[in-house]
């Protein structure tokens, strides 16, 4: 089976995070990262830390799901961790074989593992509480502004939300055929590149094929009922910020304003 | 006759362990005869596709045994060369075609059975006559352009290229009309006669059953409820009505017929024989 | 019911005209669509009756001949979007056709499309799901209704433009029965108490039978049309197209041809029994 729980879905629930804007969500992450990415001492690493905390303590999200995004990425932090470790020239701490550890290494390395850790931590907080269907919308009206520089936020907006739509259905188009073309003896894994190649045909094929005559029907269906682009479009879901919005990105911007004061403390 | 299929309190279960587990099979058993012709009907959701998808090893029991002409499909190494003997037409089995020409696409499944180009080209043209096709014709027509109660038939074809000893459909007339759906099923009696084949049937379509099968399971959220031949299956109309499923046309007119009082027969399964019986309930009253 | 509301004037309609091997889908099709009347348009498939379908809401535009929706000719572009308003499609596979991953969402694209305002979009969306019976499933996803419900989600997707007319291309090809069944409960019940005109493109005769009046097609010819009664007394004709009659039907005509006479009037199971009921009042 081609489900289960993958890396950011969304889970329903009732929590203040839940409940804000989209808009809200997307940018209070994006004040976030900048503050994570952008403190230079431990007093802002506090800062950043506590906000990230404090946002993942409100999402009442499960731990396990929280901490499921870390230990599906373990592999990177690992690698980054060892990297700088023994990369970085310095004072020499421990010599391992060939390998040497430098104490500014070491520090470089904590430093890194703790900035990517609260980015992975953080970065799924949206998805994670916002239906995809919201964080389309969300992302529609952010980037809307960008249409006078020619930037087709409708367009890109429209096809986030019709990839949203279709994905799960493709997944089990694809099961289907894959499954159909074993019947009949296909082998999707054996030979060389050439040949491995050619035994995706069976599969690729009919996927495309069917992915084209469902857009077909698709822009007939839309044209059916009256679409024709974003000009005159209204939404019935009109994007509003509550109080709780106004607060949460003063706090968010107040801390990112906190983490770059406090680098020329 | 001896059983081609035979399942052991068979069990399936989609996603164990995690929050979409669902139990799509519980606990069924079944023997299917040999040469017999197999309907199994249930409504959407009851497990049908799931259950059929047991009988060529695509999915193996979470509990339970199926065996498919004596292969146990547990046996991972024998289990991958079942397709060899048991051809499954899938539910609009023209969405996979894949190949330049219709013969390319029917001889796909000889081909990767490893015959010999001489074997495939005669498989592919019995293949193709079978089902209403001309093979020259066939060799260069692209499945793309055509309409689709013919890529039906080059799909099916596909299938009964690889003779098959036992042949599964999975709704294979859905969205035919109506003289599309008859010369389908006449294609798959025709290659059940002449093969010998064991034919499996999944279906909505109750005057189908009614017509051809001699057998027919009955499914319902995964169990199986019933079994027997169409006449004692569809004489059940209060169970089957709770579980969703319709009585051919007939059958609900004579049980009907029979609530009016009617001394008519109830086990009635085509026009033709609703028709008899209400000639002679009319002659009677005309007398 | 006598107003019209499509009239299609000697149409004609040939796919790739423009290339030497052109297609002819439809010749010399004169038709009208009463307004608030249920039309079944019959026929096996290849017949014509999909590309009809098409050019009654200006997705198509005629090769030869006219059609003009309430007064409004679908060859003049500036018609084409208040064409469409009015003549709302439903075609035959519920899955491409539901643009949304949220249920109330797909309701309400049709009446954003329009530029509705907001509280408009939200009471047209909450008035035609509770008409389809989908309010419960308002923040569902798509994927988790039935075939049955999924149609329904596409009619509740054009009733949000209040169209006065509903036109649905095999929409009950993919269903199974019970699917097809709460199809056309809806249908009816639109016709019935919404006054809804409903065009129901379709091979199944027995849809056929609960039609006002049923027009077959054939090579993309009129082959007959007429009331149910008057269209099923042609058994001949519609077995030569390869139509198959519904069961009570071919009972009843068997019944003729052994010289019981039978009223031309049976359609349905039902009518059998009524005919069963008042004869045994009668003797």
């Amino acid at each position: 089976m081609l489900s289960g729980i993958s890396l950011g879905q969304y889970i329903p629930g009732d929590s203040l995070l839940h409940r804000l804007d989209p808009r809200t969500k997307v940018i209070g992450v994006l004040a976030a990262a900048v503050s994570i990415l952008a403190f230079a001492n431990w007093q802002g690493f506090l800062l950043a830390a506590l906000l990230t905390l404090t946002a993942l303590l409100v999402s009442k999200l499960p731990p396990g799901i929280i901490l499921g995004s870390l230990k599906s990425l373990w592999l990177l932090l690992v690698i980054t961790f060892l990297l700088q470790a023994f990369l970085t020239p310095g004072t020499l701490l421990a010599v391992l074989g060939p390998l040497k550890i430098s104490r500014e290494g070491m520090f470089a390395a904590v430093e890194i593992v703790l900035r990517l850790a609260l980015l992975i931590l953080i970065a799924f907080l949206p998805t994670l509480t916002t239906p995809p269907i919201k964080l389309t919308a969300g992302l529609e009206s952010i980037i809307s502004p960008l249409r006078r520089l020619g930037v087709p936020a409708h367009e890109l907006a429209m096809m986030m939300t019709l990839a949203l739509r279709f994905i799960p259905t493709l997944l089990q188009e694809a099961e289907v055929v894959i499954s159909a073309q074993r019947s009949r003896g296909a082998g999707f894994t054996t030979g060389s590149p050439a040949r491995w190649a050619r035994s995706l045909l069976p599969l690729f094929v009919p996927l495309f094929a069917g992915a084209l005559r469902r857009a077909n029907d698709l822009a007939v269906a839309m044209e059916s009922r009256c679409y024709r682009g974003g000009a005159n479009r209204t939404r019935m879901n009109a994007l509003k910020f509550s109080a709780a919005d106004y607060v949460v990105i003063g706090v968010t911007m107040a801390v990112l304003a906190g983490v770059i004061a406090l680098r020329f403390v | 006759m001896s059983s081609i299929i035979e399942i052991v309190q068979l069990t399936h279960i989609y996603s164990p362990g995690t929050p979409f587990q669902v139990t799509s099979l519980d606990s069924i058993s079944l023997d299917i005869k040999k040469g017999v012709f197999f309907a199994i009907i249930g409504s959407t959701g009851s497990g049908k596709s799931t259950l059929v998808r047991h009988f060529n090893g695509l999915l193996t029991p979470t509990a339970g045994k199926v065996r498919v002409c004596g292969i146990d499909t547990a046996d991972k190494r024998q289990r991958r060369n079942l397709w060899r003997s048991v051809g499954l037409v899938f539910q609009q089995p023209e969405q996979q075609l894949f190949e330049e020409t219709v013969f390319a696409d029917v001889a796909f499944g000889p081909r990767n059975m490893g015959l010999t180009e001489a074997e495939v080209t005669e498989r592919v043209h019995e293949a193709l006559r079978l089902v209403g096709l001309d093979p020259l014709a066939a060799s260069r027509m692209s499945p793309f352009h055509l309409s689709g109660g013919v890529r039906r038939k080059a799909a099916i074809a596909g299938v009964l290229a690889l003779r098959p000893q036992i042949l599964i459909l999975d709704e294979p007339t859905a969205g035919l009309d109506p003289q599309g759906k008859r010369q389908l099923m006449e294609h798959v009696e025709e290659f059940r006669r002449r093969e010998g084949a064991t034919i499996i049937l999944v279906t909505h379509d109750m005057e189908e059953v009614a017509l051809m099968a001699e057998r027919v399971a009955v499914l319902n959220r995964g169990r199986l409820v019933m079994e027997g031949s169409p006449r004692e299956i569809f004489s059940r109309a209060a169970e089957l009505t709770a579980i969703g499923l319709d009585l051919p046309a007939p059958a609900r007119l004579m049980r009907q017929l029979r609530l009016l009082g009617k001394p008519v027969r109830t086990d009635v399964l085509t026009v033709a024989e609703a028709e008899e019986e209400i000639a002679v309930l009319l002659g009677e009253t005309l007398c | 019911m006598d107003e019209v509301f499509i009239a299609v004037k000697d149409l004609t309609y040939i796919y790739n005209r423009d290339n030497a091997g052109g297609y002819r889908a439809l010749s010399g099709i004169d038709l009208e669509v009463k307004a608030g009347e249920f039309l079944v348009i019959a026929g096996p498939n290849g017949s014509g009756k999909s590309t009809l379908a098409r050019l009654f809401n200006a997705m198509l535009k005629p090769s030869g001949g006219r059609v003009i929706v309430a007064g409004m000719d679908t060859m003049i572009p500036e018609n084409v979007w208040e064409i469409r308003r009015r003549v709302g499609m439903v075609f035959q596979n519920p899955d491409n056709q539901i643009v949304s991953s949220l249920v109330e969402e797909d309701a309400a694209f049709g009446a954003e499309n329009l530029g509705l305002p907001a509280e408009e979009v939200q009471k047209r969306v909450a008035e035609t799901l509770r008409l389809t019976g989908l309010s419960q499933y308002a923040s569902h996803a798509p994927h988790l209704l039935s075939g049955g419900q999924k149609q329904k989600l596409a009619i509740a997707g054009v009733l949000v433009m209040r169209p006065s007319c509903l036109v649905l291309d095999e929409p009950t090809s993919m269903l199974d029965p019970a699917g097809r069944d709460e199809l056309m409960e809806t249908l009816i019940r639109l016709n019935r108490t919404m006054k809804v005109t409903v065009v129901l493109v379709t091979h199944f005769m027995e849809e056929a039978v609960l039609a006002d009046r049923v027009v077959v097609l054939s090579d993309g010819r009129i082959a007959i049309s007429g009331p149910p009664a008057m269209v099923f007394a042609e058994v001949e004709l519609l077995a030569g197209i390869g139509l198959k009659l519904p069961a009570a039907l071919e009972i009843a005509h068997g019944l003729r041809k052994r010289g019981f006479p039978l009223p031309q009037e049976i359609l349905t199971i039902y009518d059998l029994l009524a005919y069963f009921k008042n004869k045994a009042l009668e003797d």
